[in-house]
């Protein structure tokens, strides 16, 4: 048993997916076979129920059709007012979207699931509507009937000769987290009908009339039950999953459908998904791209059936190669497939070839193969003719081409006819064909073939004039020729169609690789999303911008043609594509009305903002392939955007970092040197508290001495600290006056005395130094500071010495010592705030502040200060250059900036 | 003979006021300028404590710690501006046996000086530890409160020996799993606080008011005899 235990684990898909329905709503369907069941009745007795139970009720939308007990039972539910939509001048009426999402009731009501919105509403269709309602945690009652879906739509056109159009995907039912059913007996319907209580909507009460027949209605009765009974086993196979029950869980089978060209391809994907839902497997649909040119039309009707697989639920994608049968193959096996499913294409009648079906049948061995019958359409054949007569007429020109080919090729074969044997001149047949095929294409190239064949023999081979023939080698020359002609166009032909073919993926490659290139060189986010919409707009020949959100809605970023804002519309579709991850806007299913289609930008991370685009004229939309390369272009824009907010990112990281850093140190260096003379001072003094009478004279004389010394030292930190916080708030204007530098200096020395008493000072200052416009009281503090360093930095009894000379251009004064002198590299960063050599507490005891003070004062007044090593490169050497003062009169400042 | 206690400190004025409030009390100092001066002051003629600023030119104090007790165990006491737990806790990791944050009163650093040398000084029975009421027996491994028997539990039991028999020393969380619980544990504070609780729970008074076990904040526990 304990081998199992790993087993019987819950599946971790089993278990999200549960854990995904807990914060989405809940939908409950009321399911029924036919109108006049009773849904609507059964919902709203349920939200009674609800109501009693105190949740809060709001309906959205309700469809009594005059049904007096329905409308008894609406009575005490909150009904939501419709919304009233403006499209082109007309007012329609739909539900209140917004009034239901903004009301946020626990349970919303919502009548006829299949409902298609008028013109102009966010969604095509109600279900987009509900599943709206249900991301924002809203639980919805609704009502179905059986016959809209999506996956029986051929079925019940068959049993009841009604196409009904409003459709549903099946998979809206699939995800529903309830099913009620709501059953009556076809005599008892009918019953209700004939007595008036069924509605019928006036404009179709004929077609109606004849819905409603009891073998129609059983019908449908058995596959509304058979709906309700799949849905409860796939509930209990979930539910096992969920909780790990033991049981037979064979791997999901896949199957593939291939859609070919030609066959009835709706009914194939139908076929395919109810093949599918039987055997409880996975579906793809797949198409292959050949060289080989198919219609316009078929091609159209693929595209068509591969959205239509989507729509059921099924995957779809489109494989690439030459041979059909080989590719689905190989697809299949590799995606572990068990079954095929192909249409019967119809058998080209004149084609030696079997049939891409009969094909599929012989090669599969590993495989099922099913073969889904056409249906023997009507208007299927008609249709093809009608299709291929335009596709020849189209071809008129080439054919034109192909004919004025042969008849210059004719013309010089009567030039060269009396020089070159008539063999010969089959040559310039050829050559004509060979010319056609290229440039035109095959079929052109065939007509070619065989209207160069018959000149050929009516004019130069013996008898002259007459398609007859003289003996059995012409017989045979002219054979090969057909033969050699025919297969030169077929073979040109295909090669120039794959030449195309070539081309158009090349340039699609391009496109992406160059838009790869231009958006890795762009370093700056605002570059890539304008290299972004700059490369979307020049490859759709349109209007691209980006959106990103900003401040609770989606503002445009980038535009190309330049753009500011979208209109109203467009604005809704972009936010609807940002909040739900899908795309948006014209030529989508929700709000088609919007000017711009929006893809959204996201990566496997996040999202970034959404695209959007607009083609050239405003009611083009992108076609297939198109959509296709912009899907691929938004990737590859999300992932570069993404790179540019995570370089941005890193970079504000760093900045944060760095000032946290330099927080940090200017913390500890405050707390350091603040303290240190703190210590000193409480220590001395408790101890003179503590002790006195232990201790003799001079003890307490030099505890006393200590206590007056750092409470100096304290206040010196504190004036620097002061000062700093005045000149980094650019408070700090020299209020400058005529003074004289060895006033200046004296001073200074004097202050430092009890500094300094371990140092000789030595002054020397030329004696030709002019008086100087200086505030004398900021730079004797410039003075101070730098024999405090002096003094701190050197070993005592070494000299410090302040020199001082007058240039023409300016005062140098140099201030030097015999310490350990500063690093080159620390060189400049001495000056900056809070920086000392060596870090943290292991130094002498400083703000960090001292230097950074004096390069604030000397700039203050115009000058310049720098350190360099001392005399031999021993010591420190601070330089100080301050500008001569042109003004001979005690002036103003005004005048001596710079 | 005096006790002889080491300064290592850069500051000259923070010596100077260490040198004539200890001689004041009786002690011998000898200062140093640099770590290495320290160091090998203390390796050539041991003294009985030292005195070890943090915040040093020449190596941090840290460091300085590790470099002592490669071969002393001399008893170390950390001054530092540095207040966070965390050069606490790493300096008392590193044995140092208790640490003072700068700026102090003279008063709180001389009864710490005589903490850590009392058992030296001391001539009591080193197995039997009294404080209050509380007798910790731990020869006998006997524990009674008010002459009444407190029963412990066998980790109860090793927590308290561990500490009765370092008493006044800041011991780190880190420390105490690594002795009591083993070097897996030493993350897991939860198991600490748990014990301490119930000892407190037994010995304490007012186990919300600790004054057997006390909590240093962030760094540890002590067991403190008083004075």
């Amino acid at each position: 048993m304990n081998d199992d235990d790993q087993d019987l684990r819950p599946s971790p898909d089993a278990l999200l997916a549960e854990a995904q329905r807990e914060t989405r709503g809940r939908l409950k369907i009321f399911l029924g076979a036919a109108p006049g069941v009773g849904k609507t009745y059964a919902m709203l007795e349920a939200a009674r129920q609800s109501m009693r139970d105190g949740i809060d009720v709001v309906a959205g939308v309700i469809e009594t059709h005059g049904r007096s007990e329905t409308e008894r039972l609406l009575q005490g539910v909150t009904v939501l007012p419709h919304a009233q939509i403006d499209y082109r001048g007309r007012i329609f009426s739909e539900m209140d979207l917004d009034g239901l999402l903004a009301r946020r009731p626990k349970l919303a009501l919502v009548d006829e699931l299949a409902h298609t919105n008028v013109p102009g509403a966010r969604h095509l269709k109600r279900w987009q509507d509900v599943d709206e309602l249900l991301a924002a945690g809203i639980d919805v009652f609704t009502t179905l009937n059986v016959q809209h879906l999506e996956s029986l739509n051929d079925v019940i056109e068959q049993i009841t000769g009604v196409k009904v159009r409003e459709t549903l995907p099946d998979h809206v039912l699939a995800k529903a987290d309830e099913i009620e059913l709501i059953d009556l007996p076809p005599h008892e319907l009918i019953k209700r009908l004939r007595e008036g209580k069924v509605y019928v909507a006036e404009q179709a009460g004929l077609a109606v009339h004849n819905f409603f027949t009891p073998g129609n209605l059983t019908a449908l009765r058995e596959l509304a039950l058979r709906r309700a009974a799949e849905r409860v086993d796939a509930q209990m196979v979930d539910y096992m999953r969920a909780h790990a029950i033991a049981g037979p869980w064979p791997t999901r089978e896949r199957i593939v459908a291939y859609l070919g060209p030609g066959d009835d391809l709706d009914r194939l994907v139908r076929v395919t998904k109810r093949i599918a839902e039987f055997r409880n497997a996975d579906w793809i649909a797949v198409t292959v791209e050949t060289s080989t040119a198919i219609k316009a039309e078929d091609k159209e009707e693929i595209i068509q059936a591969l959205r239509l697989a989507s729509q059921l639920g099924g995957d779809s994608t489109t494989l690439h190669g030459e041979n059909v049968v080989k590719e689905v193959m190989d697809y299949a096996r590799d995606q572990n497939a068990t079954q095929i499913v192909v249409g019967r294409a119809p058998k080209n009648r004149w084609s030696v070839w079997p049939s891409v079906t009969s094909r599929f049948v012989t090669a599969a061995q590993d495989f099922n193969v099913v073969v889904v019958a056409g249906e023997g359409d009507p208007s299927r054949p008609a249709n093809t003719i009608k299709s291929a007569t335009k596709s020849y007429l189209s071809d008129t020109k080439g054919h034109l081409i192909g004919l004025a080919a042969v008849i210059v090729a004719t013309a010089l074969s009567f030039a060269l006819d009396h020089w070159v044997p008539d063999v010969a001149l089959s040559m310039v047949y050829l050559v004509a064909i060979l010319l056609v095929a290229s440039k035109i294409g095959a079929r052109p190239a065939i007509a070619a073939s065989i209207l160069s064949f018959l000149t050929y023999d009516f004019f130069f081979t013996a008898p002259r004039l007459s398609l007859s023939m003289s003996n059995p080698g012409q017989f045979l020359e002219l054979a090969t020729f057909l033969v050699a002609a025919l297969l030169v166009s077929s073979m040109t032909g295909r090669l120039r169609t794959g030449m195309t073919m070539t081309r158009e993926n090349a340039r699609r490659t391009n496109t992406l690789y160059e838009f790869e290139r231009k958006i890795t060189t762009a370093i700056s986010k605002d570059d890539v999303q304008w290299a972004a919409v700059h490369h979307v707009a020049t490859t759709i020949n349109g209007k691209s911008i980006i959106l990103s959100p900003d401040q609770g809605g989606m503002r445009v970023v980038a535009g190309y043609p330049p753009e500011d804002e979208v209109d109203e519309k467009s604005q809704a579709a972009a936010e609807w594509a940002w909040k739900h991850n899908k795309p948006a806007g014209r030529g989508s299913t929700t709000l088609p009305s919007a000017l711009w289609l929006f893809f959204p930008l996201k990566t496997a991370h996040r999202s970034v903002g959404v695209l959007g685009v607009q083609m050239a004229e405003d009611a083009d939309i992108p076609s297939q392939p198109q959509l296709q390369l912009l899907e691929a272009l938004a990737d590859q824009a999300a992932i570069a955007i993404e790179r540019a907010q995570l370089v941005a990112d890193i970079e504000a990281a760093k900045v944060v970092t760095e000032r946290e850093r330099l927080r940090s140190a200017l913390l500890s260096s405050l707390s350091h040197d603040l303290r240190t003379p703190l210590v000193s001072i409480m220590g001395s003094a408790s101890s003179l508290l503590n002790y006195d009478a232990k201790l003799d004279e001079d003890s307490r004389r030099q505890l006393a001495q200590t206590i007056q010394d750092e409470a100096e030292r304290l206040n010196r930190f504190v004036q620097n600290l002061l000062d700093m916080t005045r000149l980094g708030a650019g408070a700090l204007k020299p209020r400058l006056d005529w003074a004289d530098l060895n006033d200046i200096v004296g001073a200074a020395i004097t202050r430092a005395q009890r500094l300094s008493r371990n140092h000789v000072i030595k002054v020397d200052l030329s004696p030709d130094i002019p008086l100087i416009n200086v505030d004398s009281i900021l730079l004797e503090q410039v003075f101070f500071n730098l024999l405090d360093n002096a003094c701190k930095y050197s070993p005592a009894g070494t000299m410090v010495k302040i020199w001082a000379k007058s240039t023409p251009l300016y005062l140098s004064i140099e201030v030097s010592d015999q310490g350990p002198g500063i690093p080159p590299e620390d060189s400049e960063k001495v000056f900056d705030m809070f920086y000392r050599v060596g870090q943290g507490d292991q130094q002498v005891a400083g703000t960090g502040l001292g230097l950074a003070i004096c390069r604030g004062i000397i700039e203050a007044h115009g000058g310049s200060i720098k350190t360099e090593p001392g005399l031999h490169g021993a010591g420190t050497c601070i330089i100080i250059h301050l500008p001569h003062s042109f003004e001979k009169l005690p002036s103003s400042s005004g005048e001596d900036n710079e | 003979m005096n006790n002889r206690i080491l300064v290592i400190d850069d500051e000259p004025q923070i010596r100077k006021f260490l040198h004539i409030s200890l001689g004041a009390n009786g002690y011998d100092v000898i200062e140093a300028e640099t770590a290495a001066q320290g160091i090998d002051s203390a390796k050539a003629d041991p003294p009985d404590l030292i005195i070890l600023d943090l915040g040093l030119p020449d190596l941090d104090g840290q460091d300085a710690i590790s470099l002592l007790r490669q071969n002393l165990t001399t008893p170390i006491i950390v001054l530092s501006v540095r207040s966070g737990e965390f050069d606490k806790v790493e300096a008392l990791d590193r044995g140092a046996n208790d640490f003072i944050v700068k700026p102090f009163g003279i008063a709180e650093l001389m009864a710490r000086v005589r903490v850590v040398l009392r058992p030296k000084s001391a001539k009591e029975n080193p197995n039997l530890i009294e404080i209050e009421k509380v007798r910790i027996d731990l020869e006998r491994r006997i524990v009674t409160s008010d002459g009444q028997e407190v029963r412990l539990s066998k980790k109860e039991w090793e927590l308290l020996r561990y500490m009765a028999e370092r008493p006044d020393h800041v011991l780190t969380h880190k420390v105490l799993l690594k002795e009591i619980w083993g070097p897996a544990h030493v993350e897991d504070t939860a198991y600490l606080r748990v014990y301490v609780n119930q000892l407190r729970q037994k010995l304490e008074d007012h186990p919300s008011q600790p004054t057997l076990i006390v909590t240093e904040p962030g760094v540890g526990y002590r067991l403190k005899r008083g004075d």
